[in-house]
């Protein structure tokens, strides 16, 4: 792509974007939101200033091909990036109202509230199934054991895992296969009771078969959450999403209505990368 | 028309397969000598020389127990100063400097360089600076103030059970540590992201996701430090005082099962020379035992289908 055709699509996706956010997309409040959001790694600079709102009880898929830095904007929403060595994070990500980048927000209590669910699953090893589920609560100070044991059941039953764990909580989680292992990093993420739920790329390394599992989970799981998923599958996309933004190359290109963004695509790079001609 | 050649793999298998036997038949060896050896002392006084408290050379008098605890007492003064010094270098470098690389690796290089000062260097600054420090400003205050206490009872003297495993733990800081180090350095980061993206402080992440992902090297690091303590002669030998001794009172002239070696085995003869050797049986079996009972603890820590995530 030549340097001209690249500003051309800067222009066009401000112009786009002016629209989009204008539109009342939906009843529900916006929960996060992004102002000039960028993010470098070293000298490479990853986000070039994004904005964008993530509405309330909503799914809100980020989409886009592979390093268009998808990962990288999810991973600033509950200030992760900024754990990377020389990962550097500028602009704002505001939660409630309240820039979390703001020297006064500490990080840990910001993650408390944004959970993640990360690409490959991550149980701890040396946990059962039970410690897992309830890893955050134990952090935050939690010891009553009824408690302990409701939030365990009420998450995995969440996670659509209950049914298949409830008689081997005590087992390492890491007897179970690899979409159970997913689900149960859903769990643990839910049991602290988030705000948002962020979800990098949560089904990339499994079956179709554990991927339907976990989109059903996504789908009830907006009721309780706002939940921010970045995925590079557009049937996934298409399925769980309310709202879809599509990113390339650090830049937010097209947000909006999930049904908007795949039926009438505003960008011709939108249509070009949901018509597959690249990605 | 021919089918089989003399591949290079042949060749190396052959070659790879015969280092290996080697290794085993040096094992077997020097299990052979040592029985062989400790043969006739092993005849005469059978297993009280295990439990035997004096030894005195020119009586034909021999008992292993004295040198069995000192060499016990020792690493584990060892391990008890050592290890969570060493925990705590490791932790530093790989969790602390994650974005200052080049001091880390800086560090990790001078905790290396500890590691190849020969041992008659520890030793001799062991006789040097560490004994007039240690007795001065730690047995003196420590017998003062708490000299109730049967373990800093005695009269400090330098050269004592105290001293060795001070002197032991600095060496055996650079093994441990460096293992620990390089086991922390592979935990996966997507273990400490997960501990994180729960609300988990630094400490909380390193203490709930990293030492327990890693566990099982970190005890690989303590059980190679300790044979590193069971083993050490030359420098625990030069601070230790060689009194055979067995008494709760850290302040006191010990002996351990290679310093006795170290100190008679040259002009030794006959039985008394066999019961040396025995002394060497003894320490082999130790050392045996010792790694032996870890590789079991870490069996049965690992086992329990408990892969890596």
């Amino acid at each position: 792509m030549t340097k001209n055709s690249i500003s051309w699509m800067q222009n066009h996706v401000r112009r786009q974007l002016k629209i989009s956010q204008n539109k009342n997309l939906d009843s529900s409040t916006v929960k996060l939101a992004t102002k000039d959001l960028k993010a470098k790694f070293g000298k490479a600079q990853v986000l070039k200033g994004i904005n964008i709102t993530f509405p309330e009880n909503r799914v809100t898929a980020i989409m886009g091909p592979s390093g268009c830095g998808k990962t990288t904007l999810i991973r600033c929403l509950n200030r992760i990036h900024e754990l990377t060595p020389n990962a550097k994070v500028e602009g704002e990500v505001i939660l409630d109202g309240v820039n979390i980048y703001s020297p006064q927000v500490d990080p840990v209590a910001i993650r408390r509230r944004i959970g993640m669910v990360f690409q490959k699953a991550n149980p701890f090893p040396t946990m059962s199934i039970f410690d897992n589920a309830v890893a955050g609560l134990k952090l935050a100070g939690v010891r009553n054991k009824e408690t302990l044991d409701r939030v365990a059941e009420r998450s995995l039953r969440m996670a659509f895992l209950w049914d298949e764990v409830k008689n081997d909580l005590k087992k390492s989680g890491l007897n179970l296969s690899g979409g159970q292992q997913q689900r149960l990093c859903i769990a643990r993420a839910l049991a602290v009771e988030p705000e948002v739920i962020l979800m990098d790329e949560p089904c990339s390394a499994l079956d179709p078969l554990a991927t339907a599992k976990i989109e059903e989970s996504i789908a009830a799981l907006k009721k309780d959450f706002t939940v921010v998923i970045v995925t590079h599958n557009l049937q996934q996309a298409a399925r769980v999403s309310d709202f879809t933004a599509f990113m390339y190359l650090g830049q937010l290109i097209e947000f909006g209505a999930t049904k908007d963004i795949f039926e009438a695509p505003k960008n011709p790079l939108t249509e070009k990368y949901i018509t597959g001609e690249f990605g | 028309m021919q089918f089989k050649v003399l591949r290079g793999d042949t060749i190396l298998k052959i070659l790879l397969a015969t280092a290996a036997l080697f290794i085993i038949g040096l094992v077997v060896a020097l299990a052979a000598e040592l029985f062989l050896g400790s043969a006739s002392s092993i005849h005469s006084f059978g297993p009280s020389f295990l439990i035997g408290t004096q030894w005195r050379s020119s009586q034909n008098v021999f008992g292993a127990l004295p040198f069995i605890y000192g060499t016990l007492l020792t690493s584990a003064i060892a391990i008890v100063i050592g290890f969570p010094i060493s925990l705590g270098v490791a932790i530093f470098i790989s969790e602390k400097l994650k974005g200052h690389q080049t001091f880390g690796y800086g560090l990790g290089i001078i905790v290396d360089l500890l590691a190849a000062v020969p041992s008659v260097i520890y030793g001799l600054w062991g006789v040097f600076i560490l004994i007039p420090l240690l007795r001065d400003y730690v047995e003196t205050p420590l017998h003062n103030s708490l000299g109730f206490i049967p373990l800093f009872s005695g009269n400090p003297f330098g050269y004592d059970f105290f001293t060795s495993g001070v002197l032991l733990a600095i060496m055996v800081i650079p093994t441990m540590s460096a293992v620990t180090r390089d086991v922390l350095s592979v935990v996966p980061n997507s273990q400490r992201e997960a501990m994180y993206s729960l609300g988990a402080t630094d400490w909380e992440v390193t203490q709930k996701s990293v030492l327990p992902y890693a566990r099982s090297g970190i005890f690989g690091g303590f059980i190679l430090g300790l044979g590193r303590a069971f083993g050490e002669t030359m420098a625990v030998t030069m601070v230790i005082g060689n009194i055979p001794n067995i008494t709760t009172n850290l302040f006191s002239a010990g002996a351990t099962l290679s310093s006795l070696i170290a100190n008679n085995f040259g002009e030794s003869t006959g039985i008394y020379q066999s019961a040396i050797i025995e002394i060497g049986l003894i320490l082999f079996f130790v050392a045996l035992l010792v790694n032996g009972l870890a590789r079991f603890m870490l069996w049965r820590m690992t086992s329990g289908a408990r892969g890596r995530a």
